[in-house]
C-alpha cells in the first residue's frame, strides 16, 4: 500500500471549489490588457481590468487540461512526469543569496555560485531537476533571466524549473530553450524546461503573469502556477479560507491559458505561507505552511490534475537543527501527499538564501520521504513464518539467505552525511555540516561535464554572446573567460 | 482623576478599540482636558506600550493594526480641536513612503506608515510601483525629511537605488534620508546602494525614522544652510 496523507475530507475540498467558482465570477480576478480580448472572445464579462469567469467556462478549461506530461533530459529521453501520484524534488528557485560554507554568513551569489550548485544538483539523484537557484549579482540583471538558465543549460542534463521575470525575457528564455531542444517543434514534443508564472495575491494576473500564460500555451511549453497566498495577510487568515484563494488563482489562470491554446500543459502549483503576525514574515517551514502546501495540492488531485508546491525550505540564518528539523518535516508530508514536483530543496531564511551544503543534506531526508513513500510492502509467501521455520527460536535472522536477498529493498543506506556510526566517521568526528562540506567537495571532483552537440552549443554561445554584449557583457561568466570570446560571426571553441 | 482618564485613554488604544478612543477623547474635550494634554498623557504612552509589546513578541500585527485605527479614531476628535486653538502637535518627521518600481507589494510598507504616523510622523504613502523620480517629485512638494522604500523581490529591491539616484538628480540627496525595508534587504544592500538606515519590521523602522531625525537635526548644525 503506498502510504498517503490526506488534510481535507471530500466535503471540505468541494466546498473549497465551490466558493473558489464563486470567487472567480464574483469579486472576479483582475488580469491585464495582454488577455482582455482573449476572454472577451471567450464570452467573459471584462470590466475595469476584471474578469468575471463563470463557473461552466472555468470547468472547461479543467477539463481540457492534460491529466499528465512528461518532461525530457538533454538526451530527449523522458525522465520525469507530473502525474497522479509521483514525486520529484528540485531545488529552490531565483535566490539572491548564498550562504557561504566558509564564512557561514549569506552573500550575493554569484555565476560560479550557481554552476557549483547546480554540478552537485546533478550529482544527486534524489533531485528530477534542476532549477534556476540563484539570482547571480554578477550578471547584469537585465539578462539575468536568461543567463541563469544558460549556465543550468550547459552544466546539467537534468529536466529544468525556470521562469522569467518580465514579459521580455520569457521570450529570450525561449528562444534559448528552442536552441537547446533543436528547434520550436521539438520544444513542444521534447520540453526539457517547465516555467513558473505568479498571480499576484489576491486574484490578480498581472501583466507579466497574463502575457507569460498565454505565450507559454501559445509555444506548447509547460507552464507551472505558482500561486502564493500569504495567510492573514494577502489572502484570509485560515487556512481553508486561503486555500480557496490558492483554487481561484490557479482555476482562473487555467482559464486564461486552455482559452490561449487548449490542451497546452500546465501544473496546479504553488508557494503558498502563513503571515506570521509577530514579524510578518512568511516562514516556509512552518507547519501550517506545509499543510497549506498539501492542502492546496489535494485541491489540484481532486481535478485530476498535475501538481506542485514549495517545501523541503526551512527558515533558520543558518543551516542548523531549526532549519534542518523543518526542511525533513516538510520532505516527507510533500511525498505522503503525492505532490508530482517539491521545490525549494537548499534554501533557507525565508526563500533568501540558498546552500549547497544545505542542499546535500535535504537530498538525505528526501531520500528517506521516496522510502517511506514505498510503504511495508510484504514480500514472500509469507510475511514470517516461512523465516521462523528455518530459525526456529535461535534468532540467526543474518544468516537467511533471505536476509541476503531482501535486505537492500527493505533498508535504504543514506550517505556519510547521516552518521549511522560507520567506524570511518569516528574518526572525522565532523558535525552534520562539515560532513555535508566534506561530500558537497567529493560531488564537485567527481561532476563531468559532458558537452552538447557542438553545433548546438556553438549556436548557445553565439545567441549568449549576442544578447551579452546588448547589456555590455564581456564575455560569458563561467562559461568563456572575456579573452576567448570571439569576434561576432567567428567560430567558438567550447568549454571554459 | 485626570490619571484616570490618561490610563483609560492608554488602555483604549493597547486595545485597539477606536469607539472607545473616539469617545474618550470627546469626553475629555468635554470636561476640559486640553486636547494636546490627551493625545500626550493618554493616547501616545499607549501607542509606545504596543510598540513595546509588539517588539516582545506579546502583542500580534492584527492587535497592532487595531490599536492605529484608534489612535486615528482619537486623533480625528481631537485634531479639529488643536487647530480651532491654533496649537500643533509637535510633527516627528516628513516623510515620502512607497514600494519600488515593478513592486506591488504593500503589507510591510502599510505597517510603517501606520505606526509612523501612530508615532506623530506625516506620512505621504505613495503606494505600489513607484518609479524613482515620483519619489523625488513627491519629496520635494511635501519638503521631506525622510525617504522610505520598499521591496519584497530580490529582482525589484535593485530599483532601491534607483530611487536614490533620483534623489541626487533632483539635487535633494543632502536634505532627505533614505530608509530602505523589505524581506530581502539587509543593512549591507543598504549600505551597499548608499541608504541612510534599514530597518528589519515596522517597529524598528519608527525607531530608525527618530535616529535620522536626529541626525537631520546634528547635520543641520553642522552645515547651516
Amino acid at each position: 500500500m503506498r502510504p498517503r496523507f490526506q488534510l481535507l475530507d471530500r466535503a471540505l475540498i468541494e466546498r473549497i471549489v465551490g466558493e473558489a467558482f464563486q470567487l472567480i465570477e464574483k469579486p472576479g480576478v483582475r488580469v491585464a490588457p495582454y488577455v482582455v480580448e482573449l476572454l472577451r472572445g471567450a464570452g467573459i464579462k471584462v470590466e475595469d481590468g476584471v474578469a468575471h469567469i463563470p463557473e461552466t467556462m472555468a470547468r472547461r478549461a479543467l477539463e481540457s487540461v492534460p491529466r499528465g506530461f512528461s518532461l525530457y533530459d538533454r538526451s530527449g529521453k523522458a525522465a520525469m512526469r507530473y502525474e497522479g501520484d509521483q514525486v520529484h524534488f528540485d531545488p529552490g528557485s531565483s535566490c539572491l543569496n548564498i550562504l557561504d560554507p566558509k564564512t557561514e554568513q549569506a552573500r550575493p551569489a554569484q555565476a560560479a555560485d550557481l554552476v557549483r550548485l547546480v554540478q552537485v544538483a546533478e550529482m544527486l539523484p534524489q533531485l528530477s531537476a534542476q532549477s534556476t537557484a540563484m539570482v547571480c549579482s554578477d550578471v547584469p540583471s537585465e539578462i539575468g533571466d536568461w543567463y541563469r538558465l544558460l549556465l543550468v543549460l550547459w552544466y546539467s542534463e537534468k529536466p529544468v524549473v525556470t521562469g522569467a521575470f518580465s514579459a521580455s525575457s520569457l521570450h529570450t528564455l525561449l528562444e534559448l530553450m528552442t536552441i537547446e531542444n533543436g528547434g520550436a517543434e521539438e520544444l513542444r514534443r521534447r520540453p526539457r524546461a517547465i516555467f513558473d508564472v505568479c498571480p499576484s495575491p489576491p486574484l490578480n494576473w498581472s501583466e507579466f503573469a497574463s502575457q507569460n500564460m498565454v505565450d507559454l500555451a501559445r509555444a506548447g511549453v509547460p507552464a507551472e502556477i505558482v500561486s502564493m497566498p500569504l495567510a492573514g495577510a494577502t489572502a484570509p487568515v485560515t487556512l481553508a479560507g486561503s486555500i480557496v484563494q490558492h483554487a481561484a488563482e490557479c482555476i482562473s489562470g487555467i482559464t486564461i491559458h486552455q482559452l490561449a491554446k487548449p490542451g497546452a500543459p500546465i501544473v496546479w502549483g504553488g508557494a503558498p505561507a502563513i503571515f506570521d503576525m509577530r514579524t510578518g514574515r512568511t516562514p516556509m517551514g512552518a507547519i501550517e505552511t506545509a499543510m497549506l502546501d498539501v492542502g492546496c495540492a489535494e485541491v489540484g488531485k481532486y481535478f485530476g490534475l498535475p501538481t506542485h508546491a514549495y517545501m523541503v525550505a526551512g527558515d533558520g540564518r543558518l543551516v542548523d537543527a531549526q532549519t534542518e528539523m523543518e526542511s525533513g518535516m516538510s520532505a516527507a508530508l510533500g511525498a505522503l501527499a503525492g505532490i508530482n514536483m517539491i521545490s525549494g530543496a537548499g534554501m533557507l531564511d525565508f526563500l533568501a538564501c540558498h546552500s549547497i551544503e544545505k542542499l546535500v543534506i535535504d537530498a538525505e531526508a528526501i531520500a528517506s520521504a521516496q522510502r517511506l513513500i514505498e510503504g511495508i510492502e510484504p514480500r514472500g509467501e509469507t510475511l514470517a513464518t516461512d523465516m521462523f521455520a528455518l530459525t526456529g527460536l535461535t534468532g540467526d535472522f543474518l544468516k537467511l539467505k533471505e536476509t541476503r536477498a531482501l535486505f537492500r529493498q527493505e533498508q535504504h543506506f543514506p550517505s556519510a552525511i547521516v552518521d549511522r556510526g560507520l567506524a570511518a566517521m569516528d574518526e572525522t568526528a565532523l558535525g552534520v555540516v562539515g560532513r555535508a562540506r566534506q561530500r558537497v567537495e567529493e560531488l564537485v571532483a567527481s561532476y563531468q561535464r559532458r558537452p552538447l552537440a557542438a553545433d548546438r552549443e556553438q549556436e548557445m554561445i553565439a545567441f549568449a554572446l549576442r544578447e551579452g554584449r546588448k547589456a555590455g557583457l564581456d564575455g560569458l561568466p563561467e562559461i568563456l573567460r572575456p579573452e576567448y570570446a570571439p569576434e561576432p560571426g567567428t567560430s567558438v571553441m567550447s568549454g571554459k | 482623576m485626570a490619571e484616570d482618564t490618561y490610563s483609560v485613554m492608554r488602555q483604549s488604544i493597547i486595545n485597539g478599540a477606536p469607539e472607545t478612543a473616539a469617545d474618550l477623547a470627546q469626553q475629555a474635550l468635554a470636561s476640559g482636558v486640553a486636547a494636546l494634554d490627551a493625545i500626550n498623557n493618554g493616547y501616545v504612552p499607549g501607542m509606545h506600550d504596543v510598540g513595546e509589546q509588539f517588539a516582545r513578541g506579546q502583542m500580534f500585527l492584527p492587535d497592532m493594526m487595531a490599536s492605529a485605527e484608534a489612535m486615528r479614531a482619537a486623533m480625528a476628535v481631537l485634531e479639529p480641536e488643536l487647530t480651532r486653538l491654533g496649537t500643533e502637535r509637535p510633527m516627528a518627521g516628513v516623510v515620502v513612503l512607497g514600494t519600488t518600481k515593478g513592486d506591488i507589494h504593500e503589507i510591510g510598507k502599510i505597517l510603517v506608515g501606520t505606526l509612523l504616523t501612530a508615532h506623530g510622523f506625516r506620512v505621504h504613502d505613495l503606494g505600489v510601483d513607484v518609479p524613482g523620480e515620483r519619489f523625488a517629485t513627491k519629496a520635494r512638494e511635501v519638503g521631506a525629511d525622510i525617504v522610505g522604500v520598499s521591496a519584497l523581490l530580490t529582482t525589484t529591491m535593485r530599483n532601491q537605488k534607483g530611487v536614490i539616484e533620483s534623489l541626487e538628480k533632483a539635487g535633494l540627496r543632502s536634505q532627505v534620508k533614505v530608509m530602505v525595508g523589505g524581506a530581502p534587504v539587509s543593512r549591507g544592500w543598504a549600505a551597499e546602494i548608499g541608504a541612510d538606515g534599514y530597518a528589519k519590521d515596522a517597529m524598528s523602522a519608527v525607531v530608525l525614522a527618530r535616529q535620522l531625525m536626529e541626525q537631520k537635526a546634528q547635520d543641520a548644525v553642522k552645515e547651516p544652510a
